[in-house]
């Protein structure tokens, strides 16, 4: 029998006995930024493409929340913080290895971004809407006019902020759990399906409701593929990474991940998103708050269990 | 200049000297360690084997530490130590997450802190303080790029082997065996 012991003592807060360095702020950020990204993703992408008159939930009126949900991620990510009156040693500092800081100027950039995208749909969303200062006004008919030119930075913004949370984990390779470059996209996927999620519980025409429904199906058969390509990978690499796949075969977080994540968050809102396309009456509501609960789920699952695999030498 | 640490497994008896010694000379506050003892037991009565370590920051040439950090708090300094910048550290808990020896903790005052291997005192030409109090002799510090050193000569000598060297981080701390 082998036995390792820390014979000297070794209690270090929030180290010892398992890593428990993030809590629910890094996770709950994860998420909102992920919806935010998946919106604004989907926002851009069909003002390109000129869709403008059949998508308005998905262009107009979804990207209003999202300022909302980065300003909230951004303030669990502040609360998350140990040393906080330094916070802006992030904005001096470019460190290209580091995914953090990626993350980091990247939320600095689709932060205003996000504002200002709303806010020139402000007037045709809500016509009693008036600028108090006659600059603003100014302001928003610059951007209107270079509305195409927004959507091309949005776009590229988003697709950072939905994959580098993913790659954020990935980078950590001392926590096998984390360290597959399958996370990346799985987190994507995700984040585009909680924002189609979001956009269908807005839309109020049949048709854009369907089609997003029709994506969401799509992102749910993406994740379900990258979920078990991840296991696989995990299966087929080192003892570390073994352990790190047990803790979802039989481990302690098996219950959990499969029912809350795959079953509630993935395959019963496959099965109802199928129903409603073969002419069924299903309530919008409880398809969306599923999928938005199996993606916050998924987050903190990842982040939690990441923190409990490692080493063992 | 590569600066290095050497522990002789089979001279240490795991008095945890080291571990006091560091709290008392870097102020390390109460209820956190900076170095620590682990026992090894293997095998089943009558044949058992056992190792002792006194382990520490391994001061990875290739430190995922420093690569996670967003600020460039965790810098590589003088021979090739990793160290902590506090006024720059924001203490995100990245560097922490991504070592896999898991030697690094947050100071109550909320930057991240870690070995330094006794930088300041290495500067003034003393050895580390773990290394200053070991009773047994079992710990050596020195400049591995120095053939002449004395870690260099013990590391010819005995045979060694390093940390999970396979997390890709090519660390510095040698436990001869």
């Amino acid at each position: 029998m082998r036995e390792e012991l820390i014979i000297s003592g070794r209690m270090n807060p929030m180290v010892d006995p398992t890593l428990n360095i993030w809590h629910w702020q890094i996770p709950l950020y994860l998420f909102l930024g992920g919806v935010a990204a998946g919106i604004l993703f989907f926002a851009s992408l069909y003002y390109i493409m000129g869709r403008e008159k059949k998508y308005p939930a998905a262009i107009k009126w979804a990207p209003m929340i999202t300022p909302f949900l980065l300003i909230l991620g951004l303030g669990a990510l502040f609360l998350d913080l140990n040393h906080k009156a330094f916070f802006w040693q992030l904005y001096l500092a470019i460190r290209i290895e580091s995914p953090m800081s990626w993350g980091a100027w990247s939320l600095l950039v689709i932060t205003p971004v996000s504002v200002i995208w709303s806010a020139t749909w402000l007037k045709e969303l809500l016509p009693a809407w008036q600028w108090k200062y006659p600059f603003l006004d100014e302001l928003e008919a610059f951007f209107i006019k270079y509305r195409l030119i927004l959507a091309w930075i949005m776009l590229l913004y988003a697709v950072i902020l939905g994959v580098y949370t993913g790659i954020l984990l990935s980078a950590f390779n001392a926590r096998p759990l984390w360290n597959t470059s399958i996370l990346g996209p799985l987190f994507f996927a995700s984040s585009l399906s909680t924002g189609a999620a979001v956009i269908m519980l807005m839309a109020k025409s049949h048709l854009e409701r369907n089609i997003f429904s029709r994506i969401d199906l799509m992102l749910i058969g993406i994740e379900l593929f990258l979920i078990v390509h991840m296991f696989m990978g995990f299966q087929a690499s080192t003892q570390v990474q073994i352990d790190a796949a047990n803790m979802f075969l039989g481990g302690p977080y098996t219950e959990v991940f499969w029912i809350f994540v795959v079953f509630i968050g993935l395959l019963v809102p496959a099965f109802l998103e199928v129903l409603e396309l073969l002419g069924y009456k299903i309530p919008i509501v409880i398809t969306s708050t599923l999928v938005l609960t199996g993606g916050l789920f998924l987050r903190f699952i990842i982040v939690y269990a990441g923190q409990a695999s490692r080493y063992l030498y | 200049m590569r600066f290095a640490m050497a522990i002789d497994t089979r001279k240490c008896v795991g008095c945890s000297d080291c571990v006091v010694a560091c709290q008392t000379e870097n102020n390390v506050p109460i209820g956190y360690c900076r170095d620590w003892i682990v026992e090894i037991n293997d095998g089943t009565y009558p044949q058992l084997e056992m190792e002792i370590r006194s382990e520490r920051c391994n001061h990875c040439t290739n430190s995922p530490c420093v690569r996670c950090c967003p600020t460039g708090a965790s810098h590589y300094d003088y021979g090739g130590t990793v160290l902590v910048t506090p006024h720059k550290c924001i203490g995100c808990g990245a560097c922490i997450a991504s070592c896999p020896y898991d030697a690094r903790y947050t100071h109550p005052k909320g930057y991240v802190d870690k070995c330094t291997f006794c930088i300041h005192r290495v500067k003034d030409g003393l050895p580390p303080a773990c290394v200053a109090v070991c009773p047994t002799k079992c710990l050596y510090f020195g400049d591995t790029d120095d053939p002449r050193s004395e870690i260099s000569q013990v590391l010819k000598k005995r045979k060694y082997k390093r940390l999970i060297p396979e997390a890709g981080t090519n660390p510095n701390l040698y436990f001869l065996i």
